[in-house]
């Protein structure tokens, strides 16, 4: 018992970390059309500014400092960029991103070497929460969960209750109708591109300290979220947060359980299930568990 | 790649005097291993350490009038790579090469060094093998060509359970290791090395999981709490390792770590506090050894160090390369067949023991230690716990030593000679 | 009987392309010269197949190695057999056998992914390829686990004396299958089907109309792809004598990606050309600096933003401007380009040197490029580098404008003069 909600409580932090990540991208993707492959790359510098900062100043300053250079950056990449070769079709783009993420990975490699940094979890949040019959569930994953639904609630207050929200909202599922009503999408694209990346980034720099920061971490987590993208849906939020947390539960739980077919336990083939899952939707649901549009 | 620019220029000469024959002025050794890409600062290490023992090898004079040199190939921890980077160390008259980093790498090269010699004879090129622990490179696969410094897994293991057999306080043992050909020898090892001496002890779980790819250990630390283990043995290195570690503490799992690889590259200031007094390694060499005849050594090493790597960590490298010299001088020759027949057999006046170059199996048979990983004297740990682990607050004390023959295993091997 | 005129241009350029093939090893024949020809032969394979799925039929997949690795483990086992005497084969024709277990798979992943097409296409591709490698870590017996599976060419009866021993002999061999493969490949975009895989890949909808299942046009458009990619992934068990996971990993499928795209993907030839340059930075370049891959990186993205049709679509824009006899009025702002793009170049590989030599822990800061040493430790080699490249960029401006004007000037003149 007391296992079964360990493992549920730590499928749902991940699943929640997971969601943070893929938020920017479905917003990016459901809108501009553009699968950002230099996404987990944003995820990446979050928590390599994070911990430049968090060794100058601080966590706390950290936490809102990063994400806004990582969202500046995403506005610049988007600008100087992507716009340029946005008229050479989705390929290019998907090229481009593809190029931008080998440049940013060795990009960190000069600045902050090959191997890991000590990115740390700050003494405050580092501990116990509560215990669990023996267990104890760590006060970090639960400031996780709770940035992650923070930032849950604040995306869906400013797409449901801001202007430029309404114009994202209507976007996400008829770009073209949007920029013929005479909107700036382009200012909108770069805002969006922006706000994505800074999501990226706020995931880094929660992440990066639970876990490891070092220049693999990107091609670690990046296929993962392509796959909540499409098992969500393109163009819907709530299906990259339903999808997240099916992920989550689902690789956490495939590692307790001791079942085995043909040699191979489920356990061992926990990395392989969410790409099969996202295989076999394609085929039978292209359209993602809740999404409105096909690719 | 230090000067590469003129290294080329001055190659295509050193190739033209090589290639004509035994008393060339300088022997260069090819070292073949990741310099650029994720695993860069591995490769790093070892080719640093190498720099500077065949410097002090050099500068002794004991090889008179010739000379060593280390030449550096970045493979990118790639076989495919390895073998296009043997064909140019094969280009430039090279006859003999060392590699440490990845068993895949290190199989494939031993097979294409094999071919090459059979189809090649009079230019024969010898592998000097310094931290590639596949155990079939000296069993099944073993070759006359390729001479294995590092103990293998099997070794390590059949060490590291003989001193777990003396450890009262086992009882529950979980396995678990990354799911690649290493981390099976490691798990097959253990389960069989433990039941030979201490039948007692309960396996409660054994696991593999994917190489380099879980982010998040949790679910397995909760397995391994649910199953009520008090000690864990893995192979794990790398990212592996510290995230394991880490998540281990988060959870408060009380469990002893017996590791290969938590003493490496990047992992002890990875896993922090969390590993103090619970992470155990089984290696030939600690900085904070007793009796370390190669304490100076280390001091000069570590004063001279580049700044990403302040250790010294291979011992077996500087034993490698005392051997390999004197192999030279007792063949009187630097040709690679006459160096290897002196090599095999071979037994040497180690930093911490006598060690033997086994004739049957080209393995290397030395001493071993077990460390516990502590907060360093300046953090408040035990007094011999003086120089820490890469500034990371950690640093190793000695558990026990275990003498040479406690892990000389048994070979397979059936080594045709030419 | 019907006469036909003797097409002398294609014999011509068939003809001068076989005779490169024959005659290339001649000029360069070190030994790792020689094993990069022969990557660069495997390669333009794959990257041919590549593009009869991106470039002919539209199908951006992210997962081709899949086929080509596949293949290679097929015939990496049979050249086991054939050493052990239990399989008589030519150790010759087996790219046939690697072609064969490419369309085997082409034809079980490619019903299902052919279903759909754009993104999801890719995506589904994507995923099927990572679930192909981890399932090569996972069942080491045929795989060979992270190690591979390891063999030996010379096997088998020598055939007229060839016993694929020296490298030489190899290369010839891979020489004959990517002349034959392309023969076949470019015989392909004349048939129906390749036509057709046009038409769908440019307006599926009206494909369906005229009465052409684009599903089953995109299937047999994959298998046929699949097909060659499993030879060239037979031909590279036959170089390094060695696969392993590498042969289906997702680098292996992004490497042939920006091969293809570097080339051109519109182009017939353009995979030839990206093939060659991206060999030439993967393995030569790697040799020199450290920086290759950001060097490498830094080309894919200008060309991305460039050049979206690769290096091909530049050469094929000169040739109405040749034949119209205006070429020359170009060369002089052409010449006045490069030397400002060298001269940019050569502040950036200068800076870029030292940076890495910088970052690398251990080495000496003297660095030695372009016949000078200076230590990256000084303020001199900076400022001189930055200035470099700043001059570079100023000069590499103006002259582009100046191609701009040129080239204007001279497209409209072509122009007016069409009837």
């Amino acid at each position: 018992m007391e296992f079964f909600l360990v493992q549920t409580l730590n499928g749902i932090s991940y699943g929640l970390l997971l969601f943070m990540l893929s938020s920017g991208l479905t917003l990016v993707f459901s809108l501009m059309g553009v699968l950002n492959f230099a996404h987990a790359s944003f995820y990446m510098l979050g928590a390599y500014f994070a911990y430049q900062v968090s060794v100058k100043i601080g966590f706390w300053p950290a936490l809102v400092i990063a994400p806004l250079l990582v969202g500046a950056v995403g506005m610049l990449v988007e600008r100087f960029g992507l716009r340029k070769v946005h008229k050479y079709g989705h390929v290019a783009e998907l090229l481009f991103t593809f190029g931008l993420a080998y440049l940013i990975e060795e990009a960190v490699h000069l600045v902050w070497g090959r191997l890991a940094v000590e990115y740390r979890v700050p003494p405050e949040l580092d501990g116990p929460l509560f215990q669990i019959m023996g267990s104890q569930y760590p006060i970090y994953r639960g400031f996780m969960m709770l940035v992650s639904v923070a930032m849950l609630v604040s995306i869906w207050l400013a797409l449901t209750r801001t202007r430029v929200g309404l114009v994202i909202q209507a976007g996400l599922t008829h770009p073209q109708t949007v920029e013929a009503l005479g909107h700036n999408v382009p200012r909108v694209f770069m805002l969006v591109f922006g706000g994505g990346a800074a999501l990226a980034g706020l995931a880094g720099v929660i992440g990066g300290n639970a876990f490891v920061t070092d220049p693999g971490m990107a091609a670690a987590v990046g296929p993962i979220i392509f796959v909540i993208v499409v098992v969500g849906g393109m163009g819907s939020l709530a299906g990259a947060f339903i999808a997240s947390l099916l992920i989550g539960c689902m690789q956490t739980f495939a590692v307790s359980l001791d079942w085995s077919l043909g040699g191979i336990s489920v356990a061992q083939a926990a990395p392989v299930l969410p790409y099969l899952l996202m295989v076999l939707l394609l085929i039978f649901r292209p359209t993602g568990l809740m999404g409105t549009r096909e690719g | 790649m230090k000067g590469t620019f003129i290294r080329a220029g001055a190659l295509g000469a050193a190739a033209a005097l090589i290639s004509f024959g035994a008393w060339a002025q300088t022997i260069k050794v090819a070292y073949i291993d990741p310099l650029s890409g994720a695993f860069a600062q591995t490769g790093e290490q070892g080719l640093a350490e190498f720099r500077f023992a065949v410097d002090r090898i050099n500068a002794s004079g004991v090889l008179g009038k010739q000379k060593l040199e280390v030449v550096p190939f970045d493979n990118k921890v790639s076989p495919q790579e390895s073998l296009n980077q043997l064909k140019r160390v094969i280009d430039q008259g090279i006859r003999y090469i060392t590699q440490g980093n990845s068993s895949a790498v290190a199989g494939a090269l031993l097979e294409a060094v094999n071919r090459h010699n059979e189809r090649n004879p009079g230019k024969e090129i010898l592998y000097l093998n310094y931290a590639a622990v596949d155990p079939a490179y000296t069993n099944e696969k073993c070759s006359f060509w390729h001479f294995r410094f590092d103990a293998n897994s099997d070794m390590k293991m059949e060490s590291l359970t003989t001193y777990m057999a003396g450890q009262k306080n086992i009882k529950k043992v979980y396995l678990l290791n990354q799911d690649y050909s290493f981390g099976h020898a490691v798990k097959k090892a253990a389960r069989e090395m433990l039941a030979r001496k201490r039948p007692d002890i309960q396996i409660v779980g054994d696991d593999l999981h994917p190489l380099g790819k879980v982010t998040d250990f949790a679910p397995y630390v909760a397995k391994i709490k649910a199953a009520g283990a008090d000690t864990v043995i893995t192979g794990n290195w790398g990212q592996d390792m510290s995230l394991l570690v880490k998540a281990g503490k988060d959870a408060g799992l009380n469990v002893d770590w017996y590791t290969y690889y938590a003493g490496g590259l990047g992992t002890p200031a990875a896993m922090g506090e969390a590993a103090a007094g619970k992470v155990k390694i089984i290696a030939e060499y600690h900085s904070n050894v007793a009796n370390n005849k190669a304490a100076k050594w280390d001091a000069d090493y570590r004063k001279q160090a580049p700044k990403g790597n302040p250790d010294f960590y291979f011992l077996r490298g500087k034993i490698m390369w005392e051997m390999f010299a004197k192999a030279i001088i007792q063949a009187k020759s630097a040709e690679p067949k006459a160096v290897a027949l002196a090599l095999e057999g071979m037994k040497h006046e180690g930093d911490l023991g006598e060690v033997e170059m086994r004739k049957s199996d080209h393995q290397l048979i030395q001493p071993l230690y077990v460390l516990t990983l502590v907060k360093s004297a300046a953090k408040g740990g035990p007094k011999e716990a003086k120089i820490d682990m890469e500034n990371s607050g950690l640093a190793p004390i000695t558990d026990a030593r275990l003498e040479a023959y406690t892990s000389a295993t048994a070979t397979s091997c059936q080594m045709k000679r030419p | 009987m019907r006469y036909e005129p003797l097409n002398l241009g294609r014999w011509i350029v068939w003809g001068a392309m076989a005779l490169v093939f024959i005659v290339v090893p001649l000029a360069f024949s070190g030994g790792f010269a020689l094993t990069m020809l022969i990557q660069m032969g495997t390669l333009i394979i794959f990257a041919l197949s590549y593009n009869m799925l991106l470039g002919q039929g539209g199908m951006l997949s992210f997962g081709h190695a899949v086929y080509s690795g596949l293949g290679a483990y097929l015939a990496v086992h049979t050249l086991n057999l054939i050493g052990k005497g239990a399989f008589p084969f030519p150790v010759t024709l087996l790219p046939l056998i690697g072609g064969f277990a490419g369309l085997l798979f082409g034809v079980l992943f490619g019903y299902v992914t052919t279903r759909r097409a754009g993104t999801t296409f890719a995506l589904i591709s994507l995923g099927i390829g990572e679930m192909v490698f981890a399932c090569v870590l996972m069942f080491p017996g045929f795989f060979g686990g992270e190690a591979g599976v390891s063999t030996n060419r010379v096997v088998g009866q020598p055939f007229l004396g060839i016993t694929y021993g020296p490298a030489i002999q190899v290369y010839y061999l891979v020489a004959t299958w990517c002349f034959l493969s392309i023969v076949a490949m470019f015989a392909l975009t004349q048939t129906p089907l390749g036509r057709m895989a046009n038409a769908v890949r440019d307006n599926p909808e009206r494909a369906e109309f005229v009465g052409y299942d684009t599903q089953k046009v995109r299937f047999l458009q994959l298998v046929l792809a699949s097909f060659f990619a499993g030879v060239s992934g037979a031909l590279s068990c036959i170089n390094f004598e060695i696969v392993s996971s590498e042969n289906v990993s997702a680098l292996r499928s992004a490497g042939v990606l920006m091969a293809t795209y570097i080339g051109g993907v519109p182009f017939f030839l353009g995979p030839i050309l990206g093939a060659i340059v991206f060999i030439f930075f993967a393995v030569a370049l790697s040799g020199f600096t450290k920086a290759w891959l950001l060097y490498l990186g830094l080309f894919f993205v200008t060309v991305v933003l460039y050049a979206p049709g690769g290096i091909v679509s530049i050469l094929l824009m000169q040739i109405p401007v040749l034949r119209a006899g205006r070429l020359r009025e170009l060369l002089w702002p052409y010449a006045l380009a490069a030397g400002a793009a060298l001269i940019a170049m050569v502040g950036l590989i200068g800076i870029v040197e030292m940076v890495y030599r910088l970052s690398e822990q251990g080495a000496s800061t003297v660095l030695n490029v372009f016949g000078m040493s200076f230590d990256a430790r000084t303020t001199a080699p900076w400022i001189g580098f930055a200035l470099i490249l700043a001059a570079g960029i100023v000069a590499l401006r103006f002259a582009s404008r100046l191609v701009g004007a040129r080239w204007g000037a001279i497209q409209q003149d072509l122009l007016a003069r069409q009837p």
